[in-house]
C-alpha cells in the first residue's frame, strides 16, 4: 500500500500532467487510490475535467458559432 | 392525380423563389463570403501564433486557397468549419517554419516560475486550502461570455505557453506531435503545458467561477 501512497501535491501534479502524458501504471493507481481515501483532491480533479469539457466546448462552438447578427442565434435566444 | 397533386406546392414554391427579382441580389457571392469572415479567421490565427505577421499571412494563404476551390454550402457555420480546416493547416505549416523562433523564444518570470506555487499547499503536502467547487460545467456551457472568459485566459499566457497549449487544445495535436514538430524535448514541453493549465485555471477561478453571481 505504501508504494502506492501519494500526498495531495503530488496527485494534484499528476492530475495535470495526464491531461498531456500517459501516466506510468504505478502512478495511475496511486491517484485512483489517492482520490477515493481524500476530500479535496476530487474537487481539484473535477476542475481539470471542467477545463477539458471546456476546450472541448469551445472547439466545437468555435466550429458551430452563427453569424453574429443580434438575435439570429440559437445562443441568443437561449440566454435570452 | 393524387401523386401529382403532392408535388404541386413544392413546384409553387420553387416557382416563387426563381421569379423573385431580389433573390440573387439577397445571396452574397462565395467571395464575399470568404472575405467577411477574414477577421474571424484572425482572431484565431492570432491566438495561436502570438505574431501578428504570422497569423496575417496564415490568414491570407486560408482565404487564397479557399478561393481556388469554391464550394457551396448550405449555410455559413458549414463556410467556417471548413475555412478552420484549411487555416488549421497553414497555422501548423507557419509553426512548423518559424519552429525555431517559437522553440529558443527567450522565456518570462512566469515560463520559470514553479507553477505549483499558484496553489498553497502545507507542508506535509495537504492543500492549504480546498480547491472551489466550480459547480456544474453543463450550466457555464451555455453562457457565450464564459467562453470569452476561456479565451481571454488564453490569451493572457505568456507566448510560448500559449502557443503550445494551443497547439493542444485548438490544433489537437498529441504531445509527441508537438515534440517533433517543434523539436522540444519531451520534459520542457510537459513543464510548459503544466504551467500553462495551472495558470488557467487560475486565471478561469479569478475571472469566472469567484465571480459574484448576479
Amino acid at each position: 500500500m505504501l508504494f502506492f501512497s501519494r500526498t495531495c501535491r503530488e496527485v494534484t501534479t499528476m492530475l495535470v500532467a495526464r491531461e498531456d502524458q500517459t501516466l506510468p501504471w504505478t502512478d495511475r493507481i496511486g491517484v485512483k487510490i489517492h482520490l477515493s481515501i481524500c476530500n479535496t483532491c476530487p474537487l481539484f480533479e473535477r476542475q481539470m475535467l471542467t477545463m477539458r469539457h471546456s476546450f472541448q466546448r469551445w472547439r466545437h462552438y468555435t466550429e458551430d458559432e452563427t453569424p453574429p447578427t443580434p438575435g439570429s442565434t440559437t445562443l441568443d435566444k437561449k440566454i435570452g | 392525380m393524387l401523386q401529382s397533386m403532392k408535388h404541386l406546392p413544392v413546384f409553387q414554391v420553387a416557382f416563387k423563389l426563381y421569379s423573385d427579382p431580389n433573390y440573387p441580389a439577397t445571396m452574397e457571392s462565395f467571395e464575399d463570403q470568404i472575405v467577411a469572415l477574414q477577421s474571424y479567421l484572425l482572431r484565431f490565427a492570432r491566438l495561436q501564433l502570438r505574431n501578428d505577421t504570422w497569423a496575417e499571412d496564415a490568414v491570407s494563404e486560408t482565404v487564397l486557397a479557399a478561393l481556388a476551390k469554391p464550394q457551396a454550402f448550405g449555410n455559413r457555420s458549414q463556410l467556417k468549419t471548413w475555412l478552420v480546416g484549411i487555416l488549421k493547416h497553414k497555422v501548423i505549416d507557419a509553426l512548423r517554419h518559424h519552429s525555431r523562433e517559437v522553440s529558443t523564444a527567450p522565456q518570462s518570470d512566469d515560463d520559470t516560475a514553479d507553477p505549483l506555487e499558484l496553489i498553497a499547499f502545507k507542508g506535509d503536502g495537504h492543500f492549504a486550502e480546498a480547491p472551489a467547487d466550480w459547480g456544474d460545467p453543463e450550466q457555464e456551457f451555455s453562457n457565450r461570455q464564459f467562453f470569452a472568459v476561456l479565451e481571454a485566459c488564453t490569451n493572457q499566457l505568456p507566448a510560448n505557453q500559449g502557443r503550445l497549449f494551443l497547439m493542444r487544445e485548438w490544433l489537437e495535436l498529441s504531445s509527441e506531435e508537438i515534440c517533433k514538430e517543434l523539436h522540444l524535448t519531451p520534459t520542457n514541453l510537459y513543464v510548459q503545458l503544466h504551467r500553462a493549465r495551472l495558470r488557467l485555471r487560475a486565471c478561469l477561478e479569478l475571472h469566472w467561477f469567484a465571480r459574484t453571481p448576479n
